[in-house]
C-alpha cells in the first residue's frame, strides 16, 4: 500500500518528528509513522521546504531516522452518527471500552478502533422524499438513539443544493449502510449513509443564523442561577486555584444542568475524576427523563498522562460532537476541564517548534485559539426554523491561582460569565467557592434583577463591615452595621453555599430557588430589634441552623411545610416586620 | 554484532552527540570512558546526529570514547527477588548483593486505560487524626506532602507507610541525603517491613540523570506487582529534586523555559508519573505518597503548583503539624460517608470553627476586646491544636471523632455548631 504520498523521518524530538516528504503535504493533514507493525498517528503542523514537522499523538519511543511516514491527505476528522451517546472516547475518538477489551489494562499505541460500532442496527425512518431539494444539514430521516430522535442529515460537507433521488425503505440499517442517494446541479451523484465525517478544527455552520442567547440555563446551583447565571447558548469559565472545587462544580453541572446533551471533555486532568463520572453516571437518573444520565452524555477523556498532542485535539473533538447534536435542534452543554491543560499542550508544541514565545512561554496565537473555541458556542436557528444551542463552560487552572495569566485573561475576554473560584472561600469550606463579589455574568437571572441587586448590596455592605471590624474591632462597630454583617453571612450560608454531597441540597430546582430566595430576601429586608451583639449573633446562628436544615428537606414533603412554619416563627421572635 | 561508535562530536552538560545510523528514539547505549562504563539514553535524533544522555554524567568523557547502542529502551527486572533489595536510579544494586536481570520489563510504559480503572473505595488508616478525619487517605490515591526543608516529612512518610496495610512498598528516593536514606532503611528494618520493600535510591551525590530514572523504575516495578493483584504503596521523596533535575537537563538541551526555568512540559512529565496511581478493575492497586518541598514555602512555585493540579490533594506540613488549610484529600468523599454518620459533619464543622478561631486570634493579637463568642473560639482553637493537630497522637478514626465531639461540647452550645439536628441528638456528649 505504498503510494507516492509518503516521506522519511529526518529527526525525532519528544513527540515531534520532522519528515522529509517526496511530493506534497497539506497543513494539518494526518499521517502515520510506521514502526514495525504499528502505525502511529501524526498531524502536520508546519512545513518548511521539503520537510514537514509533525506532532505525534503517541509515544515516539523506538522511531528511527529514515523510518517511513505515510500521508493520508485527510485532516483530523471525527465520525458523526448514531451511537455517539453513552460513549467514552479518548481525544482522537477512540472508544476506550472497546480498546480495553482488545488491549487490556494499558493503552497500546497505534491501536485505533472505529468510533461508531459498525454492527449495531438502527431503526431508520425516512422523512425526506424522492425529489426533495435539500442543503447540508437538512433532515433525511431519523433513528431513535436512547430517548432522542437522532437526525440523519445531508452531510455537512455537501455544498449547494442536492436532490434526493432515492430513499431506502424504513428498516434496520447499520451506520455504513446507504439510506439515501442524492444528486446535485452538476449531476454529481452521492450515496448517503448514517455516518459522516467532519474535520474537528472547522466549525459546523449548517444553520441560518446565530441568535442572542437569552434564556437562563437552569443548573440547579443557587449561586449560579440566581447570581451569576449562564444562558442557554452562552459561555462561561470557572478559573480557580487547585483545591478550590473546579472539578466538583463541573460534576454538579454535568449532573444537574437542565439540558438535552452533555459532552464532557476531560482534557489533561486526573484519570480518577473521569472514572468517577463514567462509573457513576450509568447509575444516576436524569430527573427529566427518568433514564440514566449516561444516556445523554458523551465523555471525551484525554487524561494528563495520555499523549499531549491528542490532548490538544480532544477539545476540538468534543466541540465537534457537540455541534453535531446541536444540528438536531437539541440544547447541548459542553464542559471542558481544563482549558489550561489544552493551552499547555499548545505551549509544549510551540516550544518544540522553537517559535518565539509570548507571555509565560505560551504561543502568541493562544488568545485567538481560545476565542475560536468559545465562539463555537451559541444559540442557532437551523435551516428548518427550529433552534439548537451549545453552552460552553471551561474550567481554567491558572498557575499559582493567579488570574493575571494568559489563559485566564484570554478566556475572560470572550466568555459571558465569570465564575471565579477563590482559595479564601474554599479554605473556609464555603462551597461552591464562587466568589460572590468578584464574579460576574452578562446573562439574565431567574430572579428579579432588583432583588438580586439588593442581595448583592447586602453582601458587599457585609463585606465592608467585616473589613471595618478587623480594624476597629467588634466593640467599635455600630449594632446596625453588625446586623448587616450577620445578614450577609446568613445569605452566604443558606443560599450561596450548597452542599453538593447531600442528596437534596445538591440540586435546587428553579421553582424552589425562587421560593426560598423570597424567604431569604424577606429576612434581609426585615428590621431586627437587637441591642446586644452576642444575642444577635446567637439568634442568627439559630436562624441559620433552621434554614440549613430546611435546605436538606425535599420540597415535596409535608416536613418542608412544617419546617417553614418553624422558620417563620423564629423570624418573628426578633423582627418587627 | 553491534556497531561501536568512536566519534563524539559534541558534549554539553550530560548530553553527548554522536553520528550514527538506525538508532531508535529512547534506546539505551553504553558509554565507556576512563570513568568506567555508564548507561545512556537517546533523547533526540536529528539526521545522522544522535543525542545521548549519559546517566553517570559526561564528566571525563573524551571525544574518542566508545559508544555502543544496545537497541532497546531502559528496562527493569520484575523478578520476585527484588523484595528487600536496594538499587540505584540506574537499576544497579546499591547493597552488596548481585544484580538482578531476569524478567525485564519496560519502564515508563503506556498509560492505563481509564475504562480499566475503578472508583477507589478503601480508606487507608494512618492513626493521625488530621489525616483520618479531615483528609482521609484512600487506596490508589496520589498525594504529596507539601513541606519545606527542615520539616519531618520523611518521618511522616515512613510512619504512614508503616501503618498502612499494603502488600508491597516501593521507595523511590531522589536527591536523598545519605542519612535520610539510612533512616528510611532502618525504620523499614525495625518494623520488619524491609522484606516486602523495594528501594530505588538516588542520593544527593549521585549523577543527576539517575535521579530522573528513579520514579519510572519505582513505578514500573509497582505496576508489575499491582497487575499481579498486590496492593502497592509507592513513596517518592523528593519530587522537587526530580523536577530540578528535569530543569537542569532541559536548560542544557537549550529548551525554551516556561516558568522560572522549568521546561514547558513540567506538568505533563509530573502527571505521567503521578497518574500511575491506580485501582485496577480486577487486579491490585498503586497508592503514591510523595514529598514535594516548596522552595521558600511558596505554594505558587511551579513544582508544588503543577503538582497540586495533578495529585488528588496534598498534605501541607508546617511547623511539625499537618495544616488544615491547604491540606486536602480529594478522594475523602469516596470513603468518609461509610465510616460513621458523623464523620463529614465533624470534619466540616471543626475546620470551619478553626478558621473562625484564626480570625479571632488575629483580632486578639491586635488588642481588640473579645466577645463571649471570641472567648469560646480561643478555647476551642487551643484544644484543637493540642489534640487533633498533634502529630504524636495516634488513635483510630472512631476515637478521634469522639474526641471531636468532646471538644465541641466543651467549648460551644449545640446550636452554635451548625450541625444537623439529628446528628446532634445522636452524638452530642450527654
Amino acid at each position: 500500500m505504498l503510494d507516492n504520498n509518503s516521506g522519511k523521518i529526518y529527526s525525532v524530538n519528544g513527540n515531534m518528528i520532522t519528515v522529509q516528504f517526496d511530493t506534497f503535504v497539506t497543513q494539518n493533514e494526518i499521517a502515520y509513522a510506521v514502526l514495525n507493525d504499528a502505525k502511529l498517528k501524526c498531524e502536520v503542523i508546519r512545513v518548511r521546504g521539503d520537510k514537514a514537522d509533525l506532532q505525534v499523538f503517541e509515544d515516539t519511543k523506538g522511531l528511527k531516522v529514515g523510518g517511513l511516514v505515510e500521508f493520508t491527505d485527510e485532516l483530523l476528522t471525527v465520525e458523526l452518527g448514531p451511537g455517539l451517546l453513552t460513549q467514552v472516547y479518548d481525544g482522537l475518538q477512540n472508544p476506550l471500552d472497546s480498546l480495553a477489551e482488545q488491549t487490556g489494562f494499558f493503552l497500546q499505541r497505534g491501536v485505533y478502533l472505529p468510533p461508531l460500532d459498525r454492527d449495531t442496527e438502527w431503526d431508520f425512518k425516512s422523512t425526506a422524499k424522492v425529489g426533495d431539494k435539500l442543503i447540508a444539514g437538512d433532515k433525511i430521516g431519523s433513528v431513535l438513539e436512547g430517548i432522542y430522535d437522532h437526525w440523519i442529515m445531508l452531510p455537512f460537507s455537501f455544498k449547494g443544493t442536492w436532490e434526493i433521488t432515492e430513499v431506502k425503505p424504513n428498516a434496520k440499517y447499520k451506520v455504513l449502510d446507504i439510506v439515501a442517494i442524492a444528486k446535485n446541479e452538476k449531476g454529481e451523484i452521492k450515496e448517503i449513509s448514517m455516518m459522516q465525517k467532519w474535520p474537528v478544527k472547522i466549525p459546523i455552520k449548517c444553520y441560518k443564523e446565530k441568535l442572542l442567547p437569552e434564556k437562563t440555563l437552569i443548573t440547579q446551583q443557587r449561586i449560579i442561577d440566581a447570581f451569576f447565571p449562564v444562558a442557554t447558548g452562552g459561555t462561561f469559565c470557572t478559573p480557580g486555584p487547585f483545591g478550590a472545587g473546579k472539578t466538583v462544580l463541573q460534576h454538579a453541572l454535568s449532573k444537574f444542568a437542565e439540558t438535552d446533551i452533555v459532552v464532557i471533555a476531560a482534557c489533561g486532568e486526573r484519570a480518577g475524576e473521569v472514572v468517577e463520572t463514567l462509573r457513576e453516571f450509568p447509575h444516576l437518573e436524569d430527573p427529566k427523563t427518568g433514564k440514566s444520565l449516561m444516556d445523554r452524555s458523551i465523555i471525551i477523556c484525554n487524561t494528563s498522562s495520555m499523549p499531549v498532542a491528542s490532548r490538544e485535539a480532544s477539545v476540538y473533538t468534543a466541540v465537534t460532537l457537540t455541534e453535531y447534536y446541536r444540528q438536531m435542534g437539541l440544547n447541548c452543554l459542553l464542559l471542558a476541564d481544563s482549558t489550561s491543560r489544552w493551552a499547555q499542550a499548545l505551549r509544549e508544541m510551540s516550544g518544540r517548534l522553537e517559535e518565539i514565545p509570548g507571555e509565560e512561554a505560551f504561543p502568541a496565537y493562544l488568545e485567538s485559539l481560545i476565542a475560536g473555541f468559545y465562539e463555537r458556542a451559541g444559540l442557532v436557528k437551523l435551516n428548518n426554523g427550529s433552534t439548537g444551542s451549545i453552552t460552553i463552560g471551561g474550567s481554567v487552572s491558572p498557575a499559582g491561582g493567579n488570574f493575571e495569566e494568559p489563559v485566564t485573561q484570554g478566556t475572560l475576554k470572550v466568555v459571558g460569565a465569570f465564575l471565579g473560584l477563590s482559595r479564601e472561600r474554599s479554605d473556609a469550606r464555603r462551597f461552591p467557592a464562587i466568589h460572590p463579589l468578584e464574579s460576574w455574568s452578562h446573562y439574565k437571572s431567574i430572579l428579579a434583577q432588583e432583588d438580586i441587586d439588593y442581595a448583592r448590596e447586602t453582601l458587599s455592605r457585609g463585606n465592608e463591615v467585616e473589613q471595618m471590624m478587623k480594624v476597629v474591632g467588634e466593640e467599635g462597630t455600630h449594632i446596625d452595621d453588625f446586623i448587616c454583617y450577620l445578614k450577609s453571612e446568613f445569605l452566604d450560608f443558606v443560599f450561596l453555599q450548597q452542599n453538593t454531597f447531600d442528596k437534596v441540597d445538591a440540586a435546587t430546582s428553579e421553582e424552589r430557588q425562587i421560593f426560598v430566595f423570597a424567604k431569604v430576601l424577606s429576612i434581609l429586608k426585615s428590621n431586627f430589634d437587637f441591642t446586644d451583639k452576642d444575642l444577635a449573633r446567637r439568634y442568627f446562628a439559630e436562624l441559620r441552623q433552621i434554614f440549613t436544615d430546611w435546605n436538606y428537606i425535599s420540597d415535596k414533603t409535608e416536613e418542608f411545610r412544617s419546617h417553614e412554619v418553624t422558620l417563620d416563627n423564629k423570624v418573628k421572635e426578633h423582627s418587627n416586620a | 554484532m553491534r556497531k561501536v561508535y568512536h566519534k563524539i562530536i559534541h558534549i554539553a552538560g550530560n548530553v553527548i552527540t554522536v553520528e550514527a545510523d538506525n538508532i531508535g528514539y529512547g534506546d539505551l547505549a553504553e558509554v565507556t570512558s576512563r570513568q568506567g562504563v555508564s548507561l545512556a539514553q537517546v533523547i533526540r535524533l536529528e539526521g545522522k546526529k544522535v543525542f545521548v544522555q549519559v546517566f553517570a554524567g559526561a564528566r571525563g568523557i573524551s571525544t574518542n570514547d566508545e559508544v555502543r547502542f544496545i537497541g532497546e529502551p531502559m528496562k527493569v527486572s520484575s523478578s520476585e527477588n527484588l523484595l528487600g533489595r536496594v538499587f540505584t536510579g540506574g537499576g544497579l544494586p546499591r547493597d552488596s548483593k548481585p544484580a538482578i536481570n531476569d524478567d525485564l520489563i519496560e519502564i515508563a510504559g503506556p498509560s492505563v486505560n481509564p475504562a480499566k480503572r475503578i472508583i477507589p473505595k478503601n480508606m487507608i488508616r494512618t492513626g493521625i487524626p488530621m489525616i483520618d478525619i479531615f483528609n482521609t487517605l484512600v487506596e490508589s490515591q496520589k498525594l504529596p506532602i507539601f513541606s519545606i526543608a527542615g520539616e519531618p516529612y520523611n518521618e511522616v512518610l515512613a510512619r504512614i507507610a508503616m501503618q498502612a496495610e499494603v502488600d508491597v512498598i516501593v521507595l523511590g528516593g531522589m536527591g536523598l541525603k545519605y542519612d535520610d536514606y539510612l533512616k528510611f532503611k532502618n525504620t523499614l528494618d525495625d518494623e520488619g517491613a524491609l522484606s516486602h520493600t523495594v528501594m530505588f535510591v538516588h542520593t544527593a551525590s549521585d549523577p543527576i540523570v539517575e535521579c530522573l530514572l528513579v520514579p519510572d523504575m519505582a513505578l514500573a516495578v509497582a505496576e508489575n506487582y499491582a497487575i499481579k493483584g498486590k496492593k502497592v504503596l509507592v513513596l517518592l521523596t523528593d519530587m522537587t529534586n526530580y523536577a530540578d533535575a528535569m530543569k537542569e537537563i532541559a536548560i542544557t538541551m537549550e529548551q525554551i523555559p516556561s516558568n522560572r526555568g522549568y521546561p514547558g512540559d513540567l506538568y505533563s512529565q509530573l502527571a505521567a508519573r503521578y497518574e500511575k496511581a491506580v485501582d485496577f478493575d480486577g487486579a491490585g492497586s498503586i497508592t503514591i505518597l510523595a514529598v514535594t518541598t516548596m522552595p521558600g514555602d511558596d505554594v505558587t512555585h511551579p513544582v508544588p503548583d503543577n503538582t497540586g493540579y495533578i495529585t488528588e490533594g496534598q498534605f501541607y506540613l508546617k511547623n511539625g503539624r499537618i495544616e488544615p488549610f491547604g491540606s486536602l484529600s480529594r478522594l475523602k468523599q469516596q470513603v468518609n460517608d461509610d465510616t460513621r454518620s458523623d464523620h463529614r459533619d465533624i470534619m466540616n464543622t471543626m475546620i470551619r470553627m478553626y478558621s473562625e478561631y484564626l480570625e479571632t486570634k488575629e483580632k486578639q493579637s491586635m488588642g481588640f476586646q473579645l466577645s463571649n463568642w471570641d472567648k469560646k473560639l480561643i478555647k476551642y482553637g487551643a484544644q484543637f491544636e493540642d489534640t487533633m493537630m498533634n502529630l504524636s497522637v495516634n488513635i483510630p478514626l472512631e476515637k478521634a471523632l469522639d474526641l471531636g465531639w468532646q471538644i465541641l461540647a466543651d467549648c460551644f452550645d449545640k446550636s452554635e455548631t451548625g450541625i444537623k439536628t439529628d446528628l446532634l441528638n445522636e452524638y452530642w456528649p450527654k
